[in-house]
């Protein structure tokens, strides 16, 4: 059992706090992820999870224990770093045996053990390189390597794919998640891309300006944001939003203005919100019709058409500082400069308060 | 001018000035290996390429009186202070480049300005140190008061290249386990030959060619460093300078260096850390 349990957790680097009270509790073999913009927190949470930094303030568990005062070794993690650190001067066998060593295992439970990660990674016919002489992919499995042969309870990744290529950042983040199921352990993965948050978590974390904004499922964030931040976050491209006013609600329904045209009773439960203005709607991308139809319809000129083959996206300017972005078919007419109708389904709404609340709404399918 | 005329003639000059480089650099020492060949009266008369071919001058070095001694003394005094410098260095420039503590900067800028004073302004109170201590006479003494030139420099040229190894190695290693003193010999020292190996040379050279406190704090003609035993070599009577001993001495106390700095130079392997993060 080794779940993970951080109850009011601050972190300060001299007058900067980086981490402003953190609670989290991680099941036990959960693959959690921590998601958010650069310079977030995201990392230092991590390496305090890790050990390699000390909390200011709080309470770390792993397991039943307190371990705000162990060593990372005597946490039972093992940690992949970004830039893999590996070490130079030791050949992979050597790398991954480093830390067993370290323990004064027997020297066949050492070899055993290393072989075994080597099998599961497909390392076998590069023990005797050096890290210098392997490809940033291998370079990465031997990471992981070193990690596994400890037998750890709680793998941490720190970003551990941002320096791959795309083809292969999909190639690993599936042996990641293969690698999950197959090992009995918790993990908690750090990154900015939220496609691997998206398709490995269990539990996503989005973490903002050292504050925890949201913890839940990858399909909770999307259709149930606590508030705007993380409705902006999650999604690719990111969310629209447009100023609005609400006119009324009740049972369930909520009628908004948009400023920029048109009037939707939308599925969202408002209640208690006062009408007004203030507030904001946000619709996603892939949620906007291009074209016209819905529950009510905006207008503008197209100022960007981006081609991605299966889909194509049309930048629409509404007169506001950002344009609205809209999915379209990958075989669509539209150009630019042509004036387009844009149609808002009722259900695909969000309505965020002026307190960046996301009022409860209905999932959108 | 031609554009291959120019080229000819960037080469002649190019080629020029390494030969008065190479001239001046090494005509020195070429002399004295040439003159330790000579003997006799032989020596008086000035040539500039080796006329008879005796080896009497090395025989009288090497055959008779204290050289030898003097040579493994030398070797001594020399390799002690290079290892115990470096061990020294090493551990310090590891609390000094990874370690954040008060005052850690206001440490760095006193070792180095330990470097600041001339040899004869300490020696003095040195020299009371030592008689204190009770080392006077022995080569103990040359090993402590040399670290003071080596020290500076070896810690500083080390703590600057280890704030350089990548902070994430020694993450890495925290996370596999390893303890500081594991940290330092058996990640970092690794990744720090080139360093190392410069800086032991260089450490090795100045302990090797020092003069002043080798006269000072030893006495007897058979604890003596080469370079005082050198100068201090007498003919066979007073008003005699035994030249071609003295150049027969040079020369052998010379050719250590050189093959030193011929075996090391190959170790001195640059971008040993390639591969370490993302190359």
């Amino acid at each position: 059992m080794t779940a993970i349990t951080l109850h009011n957790v601050k972190k300060s680097f001299g007058h900067v706090d980086v981490i402003k009270g953190v609670d989290l509790n991680i099941k036990s073999n959960e693959f959690v992820v921590f998601v958010g913009p650069s310079g977030c927190g995201k990392s230092t949470l991590l390496r305090l999870v890790a050990g390699l930094e000390d909390v200011t303030s709080g309470d770390l568990r792993i397991g039943e224990s307190v371990v705000n005062d162990l060593t990372p070794s005597e946490r039972g993690i093992a940690m992949v770093f970004q830039s893999y650190a590996l070490y130079p001067h030791m050949s992979v066998y050597e790398n991954m045996a480093f830390g067993l060593k370290l323990a004064k295992k027997e020297p066949d439970a050492v070899d055993k053990k290393v072989r075994e990660a080597a099998r599961i990674l497909e390392l076998e016919h590069l023990l005797d390189r050096k890290p210098k002489q392997l490809s940033g992919g291998q370079r990465q499995r031997v990471a992981i390597g070193r990690a596994i042969t400890r037998d750890p309870k709680v793998f941490l990744f720190d970003e551990p794919l941002s320096n791959l290529d795309a083809a292969l950042r999909v190639q690993m983040r599936i042996e990641i998640a293969k690698l999950h199921h197959s090992l009995d352990a918790t993990m908690i993965y750090v990154t900015h891309d939220q496609v691997e948050a998206m398709t490995l978590a269990d539990r996503i974390v989005v973490l903002d300006a050292g504050y925890v904004r949201q913890f839940g499922a990858p399909l909770e964030l999307y259709h149930h944001p606590d508030n705007r931040f993380v409705a902006g976050f999650i999604g690719s491209p990111k969310m629209n939003f447009m100023a609005a006013d609400l006119l009324s609600t009740s049972n369930g329904e909520s009628k908004i203005r948009i400023s920029e045209g048109g009037v939707i009773t939308a599925l969202i439960n408002a209640q208690g919100a006062t009408p007004g203005t203030g507030y904001e709607l946000g619709v996603r991308p892939e949620h906007l019709i291009a074209g016209g139809g819905g529950d009510a319809e905006l207008e503008g000129p197209i100022i960007t058409v981006e081609h991605l083959g299966a889909e194509t996206y049309l930048y629409v300017d509404l007169g506001q500082e950002m344009p609205l972005v809209v999915k379209a078919s990958g075989n669509t007419q539209a150009h630019w400069g042509e004036r387009i109708k844009v149609g808002i389904p009722a259900g695909a709404c969000y309505l965020f308060g002026s307190d960046q609340k996301c009022y409860p709404r209905q999932p959108y399918v | 001018m031609s554009r291959s005329q120019q080229r000819i003639l960037t080469q002649l000059g190019l080629w020029f000035l390494i030969v008065i480089i190479s001239v001046y650099a090494l005509f020195p020492f070429y002399y004295a290996i040439i003159t330790s060949f000579k003997f006799g009266s032989e020596i008086f008369t000035v040539n500039y390429f080796p006329q008879n071919f005796s080896l009497g001058n090395y025989v009288s070095v090497l055959g008779g009186g204290n050289f030898p001694r003097n040579l493994l003394n030398s070797v001594i005094v020399s390799t002690a202070t290079v290892a115990i410098s470096l061990f020294l260095a090493i551990t310090a420039s590891y609390a000094l480049a990874r370690v954040r503590f008060r005052g850690r900067s206001l440490l760095l800028f006193t070792i180095l300005s330990v470097s600041m004073f001339p040899q004869i302004a300490v020696l003095a109170g040195l020299f009371e140190m030592i008689r204190s201590m009770g080392l006077y006479n022995s080569l103990l003494s040359l090993i402590l008061s040399y670290m003071i030139f080596t020290l500076p420099f070896t810690v500083w040229v080390l703590t600057t290249f280890m704030r350089d190894l990548p902070i994430e190695l020694e993450e890495a290693a925290i996370v596999d386990g390893a303890k500081p003193h594991q940290i330092i010999f058996k990640v970092f020292m690794p990744l720090m030959w080139p360093a190392l190996v410069t800086t032991g040379l260089l450490a090795f050279i100045a302990a090797w060619n020092e003069f002043l406190f080798a006269l000072t704090f030893v006495s007897n003609d058979e604890q003596r460093t080469v370079p005082v035993a050198i100068a201090l070599l007498s003919g066979a009577s007073e008003f005699e300078v035994p030249w071609g001993a003295i150049m027969a001495a040079s020369v052998i106390v010379t050719v250590p260096l050189v093959i030193l700095v011929l075996i090391f130079q190959r170790r001195i392997v640059a971008g040993l850390t390639a591969g370490a993060v993302k190359g």
